[in-house]
């Protein structure tokens, strides 16, 4: 995963409420099996129809997206994911997220930032103005044209793996291939059911 | 310490606490399909790991496949998707049911169809509507296809611990009013962000009255109110649908899943009331399942211009009346064989209105085959439904079946959303009563006046 640090760069405005993962990747993009080149379908049907805010040259290059709430609710689709880490996108910032994208995002090296209404309205505010915006993970810190600052919070593991780009599998077959041994075998005497019906009887 | 269902069930499977509501939890039972799992798979030989626990997985093709001729899968892409999956099963040792088993169906319906999904286990899928198998009192939640990685890899999950909402559906639902009306109610009430960050349980006398269908369907569109989790606390009715599947255990473990349930004096995080006599036929009329009224109301006065204009219609317009051009009747939300029974039901002697395009398509083979004992397919055909085969169809809309732009669909299926049915359609979402008394009318209709 590619670590995030800290990023200043124009943010895309996108405020409206509930935008899902159909709209990010329609399902039809999804007999595609690799990971790779999802960006040009990203939006398609908002693209379509024209002036969309992504293909409005003031937004060229943008990396950070300000959405609205229920950010990439519905389908559990990590091709929307995908799909945004391809377009260049680093970080979302929105009142919420849907819950899968969310765990989606930060496992690709997407940060999504959860912000009280106030303060999603000036990072808003910033964007439509065209102005840049800086985003440290380490501090936890959104920077804004007017040198003033907003705080977000990560867990720990969040930010740390974040931080660092760290692989999630291999670190959990490090850290705690033991422990998952140890609950296996308490399971298998607890629950014997879960283990010896595995595959069906004839 | 009292405790919740959820926390009964969270507490059972952490592997190891990292602090902060965060732990990594074991699953116990992945459910696999072939559009969000050939990544992880892909990722899984990069690395050059085999499963860990193959015998803990169940492999269908569902989403891409054809609900006719089945035989040659016209489209090339999801031809070598579904034959990818079937590859990737059979290199790791993962039981796959292939598209001419007659146990195919949908993830979902085939996962307690089997004895797969048992009361006290953790359940995850590549799907949203993993929520679903939270009816039997198994912590059910959909994943991305980092997280199917890592299940394969390590049968594990890091999760964030969820705070807990009850949702109390006390009192008797009126005939022709159904658990997909009721969700749809607690949607339009909360709202599609409403359970962020929540994992639901439904408690109260309408949903221990509930069959296990219909438990099914009230968890299956938790994920549209926001919250990934929805549970119902097993009981007798979960233990008679279960007795005897082919993967349940011999004899059940009827006293550990008793003890599943909440405690009397658990506390949640929040609670939120229904009063089922007063829930109506529901009908969506927007492009987010929470813009939703009751089939004799009408769109908002206050609703907003995008939905309105994507969808054609005009603030204070009412939902009776509404023509529509195609039905659909199936999905992993209404494609079960009660779904199809109900629906079979509405038709009486009519037939499908003059330029209505109906189709039915069960959730599963065996759904189909039994639907077939029953005769409800020679009724749908009578009546001038197509029969189809079992898939997620025109719910998703990835294979053939797909909606023309500007169609206007009454659809069981759990999402509205711009495009879900094809580009520029418009789905109405329903239960499986409303969207055959719709078919037969030729516009949206109160099925209590229709079958009255």
């Amino acid at each position: 995963m590619e670590p995030f640090t800290s990023l200043r760069a124009l943010a895309a405005p996108l405020p409206g409420a509930n935008i899902d993962t159909d709209i990010i990747v329609p399902a039809r993009f999804l007999t595609i099996t690799s990971k790779q080149g999802l960006g040009r379908h990203a939006f398609a049907e908002w693209r379509l129809e024209g002036n969309f805010v992504l293909d409005e040259p003031q937004y060229e290059g943008a990396q950070i997206l300000v959405a609205g709430a229920n950010f990439g609710c519905g389908s559990s689709r990590e091709h929307a994911a995908w799909a945004l880490a391809d377009l260049g996108i680093r970080a979302i910032v929105a009142p919420s997220f849907g819950e899968i994208f969310r765990a989606n995002a930060l496992r690709n090296g997407l940060l999504p930032i959860t912000l009280g209404d106030s303060e999603w309205r000036r990072v808003l505010a910033a964007a439509k103005a065209g102005d840049c915006v800086a985003i440290d993970l380490a501090s936890q810190q959104i920077g804004l044209h007017d040198e003033t600052s907003i705080a977000f919070a990560l867990s720990d593991q969040e930010r740390v793996a974040l931080l660092n780009g760290w692989d999630e599998i291999d670190g959990i077959r490090v850290r705690y291939g033991t422990a998952t041994a140890e609950f296996e075998a308490r399971q298998r005497a607890a629950a014997p059911w879960l283990w010896e019906k595995d595959l069906p009887h004839e | 310490m009292a405790m919740t269902l959820y926390d009964k069930l969270w507490q059972a499977h952490v592997v190891a606490d990292e602090g902060d509501g965060v732990a990594l939890l074991y699953i116990d039972r992945m459910l696999i399909h072939e559009v969000s799992s050939p990544q992880a798979f892909a990722g899984l030989a990069e690395r050059g790991l085999r499963p860990h626990r193959p015998a803990t997985h169940l492999a269908v093709a569902d989403h891409a496949v054809p609900t006719r001729n089945r035989a040659n899968i016209a489209d090339p892409r999801a031809r070598e998707q579904i034959a990818l999956l079937a590859a990737n099963c059979a290199a790791t040792g993962i039981e796959f049911l292939g598209i001419d088993d007659p146990r195919q169906g949908i993830v979902h319906v085939i996962g307690p169809e089997q004895g797969f999904t048992l009361p006290g286990t953790t359940l995850v899928c590549g799907d949203s509507h993993s929520a679903t198998h939270g009816a039997f009192g198994a912590l059910a939640f959909g994943i991305g296809t980092s997280e199917i990685e890592c299940v394969l890899a390590t049968q594990v999950l890091r999760q964030k611990r969820a705070r807990t909402l009850r949702v109390t559906i006390d009192g008797v639902l009126s005939p022709a009013v159904s658990a997909k009306d009721t969700i749809l109610a607690l949607i339009g009430e909360i709202g599609a962000s409403g359970a962020v960050g929540c994992a639901i349980e439904y408690a109260g006398s309408a949903v221990r009255a509930m069959s296990m269908e219909a438990r099914m369907t009230l968890c299956n569109m938790t994920i549209e109110a926001g919250a990934r989790i929805g549970l119902v606390a097993p009981d007798e009715t979960t233990f008679t649908y279960l007795d005897g599947r082919p993967r349940s255990p011999v004899p059940l473990p009827r006293t550990a899943w008793r003890a599943l349930a909440s405690d009397d004096d658990a506390r949640f995080d929040r609670e939120v009331t229904l009063d089922a006599t007063l829930i109506a036929p529901m009908v969506t009329w927007g492009t987010s399942p929470d813009q939703v009224a009751p089939v004799t109301g009408a769109v908002p006065s206050d609703a907003d211009a995008r939905p309105l204009a994507y969808m054609g219609l005009e603030r204070g317009q009412r939902l009776e009346g509404l023509a529509v051009d195609r039905v659909f009747v199936g999905s992993c939300t209404n494609g079960r064989i009660e779904d199809l029974r109900a629906a079979a039901g509405v038709i009486g002697n009519h037939r499908v209105a003059a330029g209505v395009e109906a189709i039915v398509v069960p959730g599963s083979g065996l759904v189909k085959r039994q639907a077939e004992a029953e005769g409800l397919d020679r009724r749908f055909l009578a009546a001038g439904f197509e029969w189809r085969e079992p898939g997620c169809s025109l719910c998703v809309a990835m294979n053939d079946d797909r909606l023309a732009p500007g169609q206007r669909c009454a659809s069981t299926s759990n999402r509205n959303f711009e495009g879900r049915q094809g580009i520029g359609a418009r789905t109405h979402l329903m239960s499986p009563m409303m969207a055959t008394a719709a078919a037969l009318a030729g516009r949206i209709v109160d099925v209590r006046e229709w079958v009255g």
